[in-house]
């Protein structure tokens, strides 16, 4: 190879996010990419400054400030648990899709296997009521982690055997989980709700004693559930695999160099279907603490128009496949999502129609920021020599 | 005799097991296809008559080696006795119903913006930058192809509105993929984040998410004289809009800048070893802008075939919904090829089509179906294509010396 200096490698990329000042580097694109979404603001005519406070407001960021007090505080903590339910469903596609690519593989796939996931855990928690609470519970929960492993297991075994693009087959796996979801809790599917003469295409609910429990806030108003610790026990498991396990040494040098893993004896094949299977475990966990925690039934409208999958891409690329990484950008697209819903965003402010997409203007520009990582380096190297020169 | 038999360079060709595997995949489409209107043998026996023969014709293949082929055809030998038995115990009545000529209108319908967007493709990852960032082009081109087409009161202006959009966030793509050396499946998804955003925006900022005026000029539907009244062929392309033209021709003339001109060799010579490219003095990075944003205007074509071709000048918020990505698909199920990808594309639109009309069999499992090309596409990637090869350089930046 000739083009080793190009930085086209894993290895070479992740030396020079290290050169490039390891948290330095995402933390500037965050704020250019805001900064640039400023300039979209402005072009519309609204004020970027008090449009971006709306968002962090409504995002909930603010109940952070002790001087927030009264109703405020009590409307900011209510904002900010619905941050942090979308931060655990984040963290742990994120996960999904960082795992994935720190063994080679874009997992697109996120999605599907988070659909599959939630489809277990409503199946799961909507049948069975006899059973007792904590272990229907635990069974839901194995359940949609199993099914969205082996479904993630499908892509793997199929690029393993075959040599199928993981990026076609997860693709496909997802739309495949989009339709066959959707005719599940839809009109006549097998999931379907009888509640209403069976008209309305929404599943029947899971089972009271399957909810997780709600630490904050009101479980009505869907407070923050106890799945926020599952995230935040995903993170630590995922470190811990990565950089302390055996098969984490594998699936690190398996993304590093393929052949050169398949010198040193390691499994290349298998560890893709492992490596799949674990982001499916994420994702379908995900599912099952989104169903179980605060959304209890879905419709078919929840199942085709949810785009978590798709945001935990720019969750993992933001977080550069790291735990701490995941964690931070979660919290961010979290707050965007919650600050620029129709719900949450001062109207009188910005147009919350306008917001949500402009959430989505950030979230380009910071993924193509974030992966222009030469483009960091240079103005690394640019301040280095301007430290020189004074 | 015997001498001019082995001689026989026709002869030599039917003996060859690559033929015999193809031919054996035709015959197991044909072993379906019998039971089917026009033909709708009502017997049992000729499907599986033709079926038995496909899958000898595989199996034959299987043994001299070809063993993906082999399998494959002897696959569809047993699939398509299967599926032909089945059809002659349908009731002629749905079969007239789902099975018709406008069938394969349909399915050139659906499969119009995945020719666009695969030959798109094709052109990008030819000359060497990944371009995942299709969708997104192609939504751009379906929106602003509506805007143009409305404030410029033709869907020509239309259209070149779109191409114009498509290019500039392909020039986005290229600069961050060839300047700037970034990831560029990072940065293909970024263009899609970026699209959605943009259209969505402006969808809301300038048409209130709704209000796209009725009667927006779109692009006309051809007729072709006389043959619009012919038996089968008629309702099949007699009246098919002028893009699914444009899109046959387009398969065409990129097989043949790509393999039969100067300016092909240069560009796949950009894609397949560019160091090599550069010493002989081609401009590497010139033939990769120009390929990426190339890339870009074709697959905004493709999505201002969805808003103001067949869609009749409606706009809906994320309106490509995937197709982009399916178009990848197609291109990498095609292998990288024109007439690969072509394939490709016609069998999903065929799925999309088909699925459209199974709900007469079953109206319950009506959403069941649409979930039938996807699945089709999973099967053939994985059975059928197996390893596909990438352009060597696909996907690596190059950095001049």
């Amino acid at each position: 190879m000739a083009e080793q200096d190009d930085a086209p490698t894993v290895a070479g990329r992740l030396a020079l996010a290290q050169r490039a000042g390891g948290a330095a580097g995402p933390v500037l694109t965050a704020v250019f990419a805001l900064l640039l979404g400023g300039f979209v603001v402005l072009a519309t005519g609204a004020n970027p400054l008090s449009t971006y406070r709306a968002i962090f407001d409504g995002s909930g960021l603010n109940w952070l400030f002790p001087w927030v007090s009264g109703s405020a505080r009590s409307f900011a903590a209510t904002n900010l648990q619905q941050t942090l339910l979308l931060t655990t469903a984040l963290v742990l596609c994120g996960l999904a899709v960082s795992v994935g690519f720190r063994c080679g593989l874009f997992n697109i796939g996120g999605q599907g296997q988070y659909i599959v996931g939630s489809i277990f855990a409503l199946w799961i928690g909507s049948s069975f009521v006899t059973m007792n609470g904590p272990l229907h519970v635990v069974l839901a929960i194995a359940a949609a982690t199993l099914t969205g492993a082996a479904y993630a297991g499908i892509a793997g075994l199929l690029k393993a055997i075959t040599g199928a693009h993981e990026v076609i087959s997860t693709i496909m796996l997802n739309w495949i989980a989009v339709w066959v979801g959707s005719w599940l809790v839809g009109q006549g599917g097998a999931l379907q709700s009888h509640a209403n003469g069976a008209s309305v295409p929404i599943s029947s609910a899971v089972a009271p004693a399957t909810h997780l429990h709600v630490f904050w806030g009101n479980p009505v108003l869907q407070g923050l559930d106890v799945g926020f610790f599952f995230a935040l026990a995903a993170l630590v498991v995922y470190a811990v695999l990565l950089n302390r396990t055996t098969l984490g040494f594998e699936l690190r040098a398996v993304g590093f160099n393929p052949e050169a893993a398949r010198y040193a004896g390691i499994a290349v094949a298998r560890t893709y279907v492992k490596t799949m299977a674990i982001a499916g475990a994420f994702a379908g966990l995900a599912g099952a603490i989104d169903v179980l925690g605060w959304e209890f039934q879905l419709g078919v409208t929840d199942i085709q128009t949810s785009q978590i999958g798709f945001i935990a891409i720019a969750v993992a690329v933001l977080g550069r496949n790291r735990a701490l990484g995941v964690f931070f950008s979660a919290l961010l697209f979290g707050a965007l999502l919650t600050g620029t819903s129709t719900r949450n965003l001062d109207a009188t402010v910005f147009r919350p129609d306008l917001a949500g997409n402009l959430t989505l203007i950030i979230q380009g520009l910071v993924v193509l920021f974030v992966g222009a990582d030469v483009l960091m380096l240079w103005l690394w190297n640019r301040r280095r020599r301007l430290r020189v020169a004074t | 005799m015997s001498t001019f038999a082995l001689d026989n360079p026709v002869w030599n060709r039917l003996r060859d097991p690559r033929t015999a595997g193809i031919a054996g995949i035709v015959l197991g489409v044909v072993a379906c296809f019998v039971a089917l209107p026009p033909i709708t043998a009502r017997s049992p026996l000729y499907p599986v008559l033709v079926g038995i023969a496909a899958a000898i014709l595989g199996l034959s293949a299987a043994l001299r080696g070809l063993r993906r082929l082999g399998w494959g055809a002897f696959a569809a030998g047993l699939i398509g006795i299967v599926l032909g038995v089945l059809a002659t115990r349908s009731s002629e009545g749905n079969l007239s119903i789902v099975f018709t000529a406008s069938l394969i209108a349909s399915m050139f319908v659906f499969s119009t913006p995945l020719v666009f967007g695969s030959m798109a493709g094709i052109f990008s990852e030819r000359s060497g930058v990944v371009n995942i960032g299709l969708e997104g082009m192609m939504l751009m081109g379906a929106f602003w192809g509506v805007y143009g087409a409305d404030k410029g009161k033709s869907w020509a202006v239309g259209i070149l509105v779109a191409m114009l959009a498509g290019g500039l966030l392909a020039l986005v793509h290229a600069y961050f993929a060839i300047h700037l050396r970034a990831d560029q499946i990072v940065g293909g998804t970024a263009v899609n984040f970026l699209a959605l955003g943009i259209t969505g925006y402006f969808f809301f900022q300038l048409y209130n998410g709704q209000d796209i005026p009725i009667g927006v000029s779109t692009i006309p539907d051809v007729h072709l004289p006389y043959i619009r009244h012919w038996k089968y062929i008629g309702p099949a392309i007699g009246s098919l809009n002028l893009l699914v033209w444009v899109s046959f021709a387009l398969v065409i003339v990129t097989w043949f800048v790509l393999f039969k001109t100067p300016i092909g060799l240069r560009i796949r010579a950009c894609g397949e070893h560019p160091r090599a490219a550069d010493t002989v003095g081609i401009n590497v990075y010139a033939i990769r802008y120009g390929c990426v944003v190339l890339s870009g205007m074709l697959a905004a074509l493709g999505g201002a075939y969805l808003s103001i071709g067949f869609g009749g000048g409606a706009y809906t918020d994320n309106m490509t919904a995937g197709r982009g990505f399916i178009a990848l698909a197609a291109m990498i199920f095609g292998n990288w090829r024109p007439f690969g990808a072509f394939g490709a594309a016609l069998l999903f639109g065929f799925s999309t089509a088909l699925a459209y009309r199974l709900p007469a069999y079953s109206g319950s499992a009506a959403t069941l179906f649409q979930a039938l090309p996807y699945v089709l596409t999973l099967i053939a990637v994985a059975g059928v294509v197996g390893r596909t090869v990438p352009p060597a350089a696909d996907g690596k930046p190059y950095k001049k010396q």
